[in-house]
C-alpha cells in the first residue's frame, strides 16, 4: 500500500503541530468559538449531542494492520471503546475530549494517518471499490489513480473553499461497487479500443435533499489527464457553483441548472486551456504510484479447494460464510472476505477496541497485511488464500464477527441518527437493530436473497437511503419519528433513486412495514434468481402501495 | 418553561445551567417561567459562551416529571440521557453507576 514520502511526513507532522496549536489557544481562550469553529472542522473535529465527534480519513479505504491497531487503541485510550465505519469509508469517533484530540492526532501520524480534509468545503477523502486490487473483474487497481487525486487535492489553494464540500469516487470495475453515480465526480478506470487507461466521467450525483444521479460528460479520458480535467470541472463549480443558498451549493445542482450540454462544454473548454500544460500526469509518475499499490506476491495455493471442500462439510456455518461473505480473487487460490460490521442487531459499522486488534491480527496473519473499509460500512480483507478461510472464520467466529450476511437485507447502512448526530431528526440506529432482529433467521435471508436496505435518519442521506433498494428516511414530525419509504433505489453501474411509495410509518410500525415489502416482492417475484430490485423495476410501486396502504383507502 | 443548555468547551460534555454552575445532569437546571428568566438565562448563556466555558449555547423546552427537570423535545433528551442503543454510555449509564 501506499507509504508517506519525506514530503507526506512533513505534511502530516505540521499539520499536527499547527491544530494542537489552534486548540491549545482556543482553551486558553485566546480565539473564540467562531474563529475555532472553521479550523476545527478542517481537522475533522465536530461538535455532535454528547460530545465531539472526531472523523480519521481512511484514504481510499485502504488500511494496515498497524494502522487498524491504532484505531482499537485510540477507541480504547482517549475514546469509549469503539468506533464506527461510515459511508465514506473513514471512521468517527463519539466521545473525544477536544482537550486529547492533539495526542490523538499524533498517534494517527505515527500511523501515517490524519483527520484532514475530512470535513469542511473541500475534496473529501477519495473513496474507491473496496475489492480494489483483489476484484477478478477489474481493468486495473483505481487506488493508485485515488493517491493521485489525494496528493492533488490535498490542502489544494484554488479548492479549499468551494461552495460546498466536493466528493470523488474512483472505480476500477464494470461492476461498479463503488457508487461512482452518486458523488461529485465519479471516475471509471476503463480501457479503450487500443488497450489504453482512462477513465468515463461522470458529474454531478449526490444525495441528500436534491438527489440526482450523476451524468457522464466524457466517455473516456486518458489517464495523463486526469488532473488537469478534475480542475476543469472544479473551475467550472468553483466559478459557477452557487454560494448564495447552502442547499443549492452542490455541484449536481449546476449541473442541473445548467444542463449537462452545457456543463461539459464549459469543461471541455476550460480543459482545453489545461490539458498540455504542468498538470499532465507524467507516466513514469503515474508508474511510480502504482508501484506502491503492487498486490502481494500470491503464491499459488492449490490446496485450497480440497480444504475448503473439507470444512465446509465440517461446518454449515462455515459453508454459509463462505457463499455469502466470500467473493472470487483475481487468483483462483484466494479470495475476497467480507468481515460484517452487521451482527443481528448490533449496531452498524460499529467495532470494538479489541474486535479491531483482532481483526488487525488477522489481516497481518492471513491477509498480508491489508485491510479495506467498504462503503457500506464493512472490514474487508482484499487478499486471503482459500486454504486460509476456515481459519479466518473460526477467528473471526471467536470475536463475534463472522455473521454470514453480506448483501442481504440485515447487512444495513445506518447513518448514526438522532443517538449521536446534532443534525439528525430521528433514530435510525434502533430502526436498524428492530429489522435486523426481525430477519435474523439466515436463512430466510438469504431466501429473500440481495437486498440493500439504507437508513438515514435526515434528509442530508448519509445513510444512502435514497439509493437503498429499500430506503428509510427518519423525520420528525409533531415531535415523534417518522419514516419514510423509498423503494427501488440502487448505487450501482444502474444507479437510481428510489420513489416515496407513501406516507410514512410510526417507529412502532416502520419494521411491519418492511416486512410487509419483503413479503410482497416474495409473493410477486418471477423466481428466486429475481431479485428485489429487478422485481421492482419490472412491476413498479402499485403493488406495493397496495400491500402497504390498500386497507386505508378501503376503510376510508 | 425553559432551562440553558450547552457543551463544555474541554470536553464536548452536555451540561445545563443550575444553580449558579454548569452541571453535567439536567434533573436539577434552573427553570425560566417567564420572558423575564428566559432572558436572565439566555444573558448567562451569551457570557459563558464568550467566556469561552461551553459552546452551542441553546435555550430549550423543559418540563418538571415528579420533581426532576426533563427536556421535552427527543433530541434534547438524547443529550440528557446518552445513546438510547447504548444504556451503558453517557449520562444514563453514570445515573446507573
Amino acid at each position: 500500500m501506499y507509504r508517506y514520502d519525506e514530503f507526506d511526513h512533513d505534511f502530516v507532522q505540521a499539520r499536527v503541530a499547527e491544530f494542537s496549536d489552534q486548540v491549545q489557544r482556543r482553551l486558553s481562550g485566546e480565539i473564540s468559538e467562531d474563529q475555532f469553529r472553521p479550523l476545527r472542522l478542517m481537522n475533522g473535529v465536530y461538535l455532535q449531542l454528547h460530545a465531539y465527534m472526531l472523523r480519521i480519513a481512511v484514504p481510499y479505504g485502504t488500511l494496515n494492520g498497524r494502522q487498524l491497531r491504532m484505531l482499537g487503541h485510540i477507541a480504547r485510550k482517549y475514546d469509549k471503546g469503539y468506533g464506527h465505519f461510515t459511508t465514506r469509508q473513514n471512521i468517527q469517533f463519539n466521545w473525544p475530549a477536544l482537550s486529547d484530540i492533539p495526542a490523538i492526532l499524533a498517534d494517527l501520524a505515527s500511523v501515517e494517518m490524519h483527520a484532514i480534509q475530512t470535513s469542511g468545503n473541500c475534496i473529501r477523502n477519495v473513496t474507491a471499490d473496496h475489492f480494489a486490487g483483489a476484484a477478478a473483474d477489474e481493468v486495473a487497481d483505481p487506488r493508485p489513480y485515488a493517491e493521485i487525486l489525494r496528493q492533488w487535492s490535498s490542502v489544494h489553494p484554488e479548492f479549499s473553499f468551494l461552495p460546498r464540500k466536493f466528493k470523488i469516487a474512483v472505480t476500477g470495475a464494470e461492476r461498479d461497487r463503488a457508487a461512482i453515480q452518486t458523488h461529485d465526480i465519479g471516475l471509471h478506470l476503463k480501457k479503450n479500443a487500443a488497450g489504453e487507461l482512462g477513465f468515463a466521467v461522470y458529474v454531478g450525483g449526490g444525495q441528500g435533499r436534491t438527489p440526482m444521479v450523476a451524468r457522464k460528460i466524457r466517455d473516456f479520458l486518458p489517464e495523463a489527464d486526469l488532473l488537469s480535467y478534475c480542475t476543469a470541472i472544479l473551475r467550472v463549480y468553483n466559478l459557477y457553483g452557487r454560494r448564495d443558498n447552502k442547499y443549492k451549493a452542490r455541484i449536481k445542482i449546476l449541473v442541473h441548472e445548467t444542463g449537462v450540454e452545457e456543463i461539459t462544454r464549459q469543461v471541455e473548454a476550460e480543459w482545453q486551456e489545461l490539458k498540455d500544460a504542468e498538470l499532465k500526469l507524467p507516466e513514469a509518475d503515474i508508474r511510480a504510484i502504482e508501484a506502491y499499490f503492487a498486490p502481494p506476491t500470491l503464491a499459488d495455493r492449490p490446496e485450497g479447494d480440497q480444504a475448503v471442500k473439507l470444512a465446509r462439510l465440517d461446518s454449515k456455518g462455515f459453508s454459509e460464510w463462505l457463499d455469502q461473505n466470500v467473493v472470487t480473487h483475481r487468483h483462483p487460490d484466494y479470495a475476497a472476505v467480507t468481515i460484517s460490521l452487521k451482527g443481528i442487531g448490533e449496531v452498524p459499522g460499529d467495532a470494538s477496541d479489541s474486535q479491531m486488534e483482532a481483526v488487525a491480527d488477522i489481516a497481518e496473519k492471513y491477509a498480508f497485511d491489508e485491510l479495506r473499509v467498504s462503503h457500506e460500512q464493512n472490514l474487508i480483507l482484499p487478499h486471503v488464500a482459500r486454504a486460509d478461510l476456515k481459519a479466518v472464520y473460526d477467528a473471526l467466529v471467536d470475536i463475534g464477527l463472522a455473521t454470514a450476511n453480506s448483501n442481504l437485507i440485515s447487512d444495513i447502512i445506518s447513518c448514526p441518527g438522532l443517538d449521536y448526530c446534532a443534525l439528525a431528526t430521528a433514530r435510525s440506529i434502533p430502526i436498524a437493530q428492530e429489522i435486523s432482529q426481525r430477519f435474523a433467521s439466515l436463512e430466510r435471508q438469504r431466501e429473500i436473497g440481495e437486498l440493500k436496505l439504507k437508513i438515514s435518519g435526515c434528509i442530508n442521506a448519509c445513510g444512502h437511503h435514497h439509493v437503498g433498494h429499500i430506503g428509510i428516511l427518519g423525520v420528525e414530525k409533531k415531535g415523534s419519528e417518522l419514516y419514510q419509504v423509498t423503494l427501488g433505489g440502487s448505487a450501482d453501474e444502474n444507479t437510481s433513486v428510489g420513489e416515496i411509495i407513501g406516507r410514512g410509518f410510526s417507529s412502532e410500525e416502520i419494521t411491519d412495514a418492511i416486512e410487509q415489502i419483503v413479503e410482497t416482492y416474495l409473493g410477486l417475484r418471477l423466481n428466486p434468481q429475481e431479485k428485489f430490485i429487478d422485481a421492482y423495476r419490472r412491476v413498479g410501486p402499485a403493488p406495493f402501495k397496495e400491500a402497504l396502504y390498500a386497507g386505508e383507502t378501503k376503510a376510508a | 418553561m425553559k432551562i440553558l443548555t450547552a457543551n463544555r468547551l474541554t470536553d464536548g460534555i452536555a451540561v445545563w445551567y443550575a444553580d449558579g454552575g454548569w452541571a453535567e445532569t439536567v434533573g436539577q437546571a434552573d427553570l425560566a417561567h417567564d420572558k423575564a428568566a428566559e432572558d436572565r438565562l439566555e444573558a448567562i448563556g451569551a457570557k459563558a459562551y464568550a467566556d469561552n466555558e461551553v459552546v452551542d449555547v441553546n435555550l430549550i423546552d423543559a418540563e418538571v416529571v415528579d420533581g426532576v427537570v426533563e427536556p421535552v423535545r427527543l433530541r434534547e433528551k438524547i443529550r440528557a440521557a446518552g445513546p438510547t442503543i447504548r444504556g451503558d454510555l453517557g449520562k444514563q449509564a453514570e445515573r446507573a453507576a
